[in-house]
């Protein structure tokens, strides 16, 4: 399996202070799609992206492999995962302004981990930065290279995390929940732009989120997790429209969308 | 029936030292009628928290008038407030925030009946009225789940008999597979004793499930109202449009929902 493959994940298990959080995780996140990993809070799927990208919940036992590029990630010394996430491996997560330093511009956030990892010279790293920016639709991203994150709304900076995430050509993409602090409309803009970036870039997307109509909207396959386990997976539109497993049709019937509205219209008054 | 909250042409500021003044609600005007549940929708920013705020007196006006009642709603001083405007209760985002952490949810269920005017219903039975066993009532708030602890929060609302319940944003920290659920809680409870119901949320598609009318804002001022079968499928208001356009769809087809930016 090389690079270009993506990600498989076999019989991951992981288990801290005697208490099994994963039980024989299984999953393939093949590059150039967008593999969603849905499940109630606890079920196991932020630790699941997480293990990943190296950063299981301190003091616990992993087994299983996580095969990426020929390499199981598991076997890899923390040295070695270090340099690989932020570069193969790249993340987003909830909250931009905590994902964000507040106190350094953009530009010099962007540059930084640039330079840190592709070992460019200043006016390429800052070529590059402005790129990036291009990228992920930032509007006049000369002037956003100069500005701090409170200067920018919730949505924009989320475009920022995402580019500052991709800045390295990375292969594989850990995205927890990107959308869920958004509103609506911006969540839509967000929602186009990493399915464009996973189209284009060839990566391979794990995304995670607890919502089904954003799972349906964006994910080619989706791997359903209760209690560190895997219930059920595969395509998005046979685990939304033909439910086998009992939970994935009570997440799917607990949707707005397929019940009925109020039956009683207007008020009395 | 009691429970009528008017909002006419209201406005808030909120000053800000050494900046300029931010306008969060802009001349905004609606009506809950007595008995009625109504869905006030919009995005962050756009002054429906503010408007709840309004309601229960924690922020002041800057301009129109908020009733309930027929009673003007003043911002709360350092005394009790009015009897008049105990009538009307709240359920706030996050409960955990909300119910005392140190003392048991029967001592909490208690103080709010002792708010009733008639005779409040018993602990066990408002308990099992939001779907809980009453044995649990000698438990502490972390000893719950975050759903669990909503519907206390909801019991200890109800409990004191109000006229008018507002919910501002009260599903948004549940799991998805919880919200249609609680919402769905809040309306038949608030039916069940002829309370009316302003519920306040982001998500279009969870109000739709339970209010008779829909109130959406935008800026600080108010887009659009009507019947909510009305607004969800023959929305007037082009940001309206827009808002229902954006909401994706669990439909498996894989669908981005296209929004032009604003």
């Amino acid at each position: 399996m090389s690079a270009a493959d993506g990600l498989r994940i076999s019989g991951l298990t992981l288990e801290l202070r005697g208490q099994r959080i994963l039980d024989g995780v299984d999953l393939v996140a093949p590059a150039g799609q967008v593999t969603g990993l849905a499940g109630e809070s606890g079920s196991g799927k932020t630790v699941t992206g997480m293990t990943v990208l190296g950063l299981p919940p301190a003091g616990s036992v992993v087994g299983g492999s996580i095969e990426y590029g020929g390499t199981d990630l598991l076997r890899l010394s923390a040295r070695q995962h270090n340099a690989l996430r932020g570069d193969q491996l790249a993340m987003v997560f909830q909250d931009p302004t905590a994902s964000l330093h507040p106190m350094i511009s953009v530009g010099g956030q962007l540059t930084d981990h640039i330079r840190h990892h592709l070992h460019l010279n200043r006016a390429q790293a800052r070529a590059r930065a402005l790129e990036v920016l291009e990228q992920v639709r930032v509007p006049e991203p000369a002037q956003a290279l100069r500005k701090y994150p409170h200067e920018f709304s919730g949505g924009q900076l989320q475009r920022i995390a995402i580019g500052i995430a991709i800045a390295c050509r990375p292969s594989v993409l850990v995205a927890d929940e990107p959308t869920t602090a958004l509103d609506v409309t911006v969540q839509a803009g967000v929602m186009r732009l990493l399915r464009d970036l996973c189209d284009d870039l060839g990566l391979a997307v794990l995304l995670i989120t607890h919502d089904l109509a954003v799972m349906s909207s964006m994910a080619d396959t989706i791997v359903v997790m209760r209690h560190g386990r895997v219930v059920e997976s595969g395509s998005r539109y046979d685990v939304i429209r033909s439910p086998q497993h009992p939970y994935t049709r009570d997440l799917v019937e607990a949707l707005p969308d397929h019940r009925p509205g109020p039956t009683r219209s207007g008020g009395q008054s | 029936m009691a429970g009528e909250l008017v909002f006419d042409d209201v406005t808030v500021r909120y000053t800000r030292p050494g900046r300029p003044a931010v306008t969060a609600v802009d001349g905004a005007g609606f009506t809950v009628r007595p008995g009625e549940v109504v869905g006030l929708v919009g995005e962050s920013g756009c002054g429906k928290s503010t408007l709840a705020k309004l309601a229960c007196g924690l922020v002041p006006l800057a301009g129109g008038r908020v009733t309930f009642d027929g009673t003007p709603v003043t911002p709360h001083g350092l005394r009790k407030r009015a009897p008049r405007l105990l009538r009307l209760q709240m359920v706030f985002q996050n409960p955990y925030a909300s119910l005392n952490p140190r003392r048991r949810i029967a001592a909490q269920l208690e103080d709010a009946r002792a708010i009733h005017p008639g005779s409040p219903a018993p602990v066990a039975e408002l308990l099992a009225g939001v779907g809980l066993d009453p044995a649990l009532s000698s438990r502490y708030p972390h000893q719950f789940s975050g759903g669990q602890r909503q519907r206390i929060a909801i019991a200890r609302a109800m409990a004191t008999g109000p006229d008018l319940l507002i919910g501002d944003e009260p599903i948004a920290s549940l799991d998805a597979s919880l919200q249609a659920q609680v919402a769905t809680l809040m309306r038949d409870v608030a039916l069940a004793s002829d309370t009316s119901l302003l519920f306040i949320s982001h998500d279009l598609s969870v109000v739709r499930l339970i209010a008779d009318r829909v109130v959406v804002m935008r800026a600080g001022r108010v887009v659009e109202e009507g019947p909510t079968e009305q607004v969800w499928s023959a929305p007037q208001a082009a940001y309206t449009q827009r808002l229902l356009a954006a909401i994706p769809r669990a439909d498996g087809l894989g669908t981005i929902p296209d929004v032009a930016p604003a």
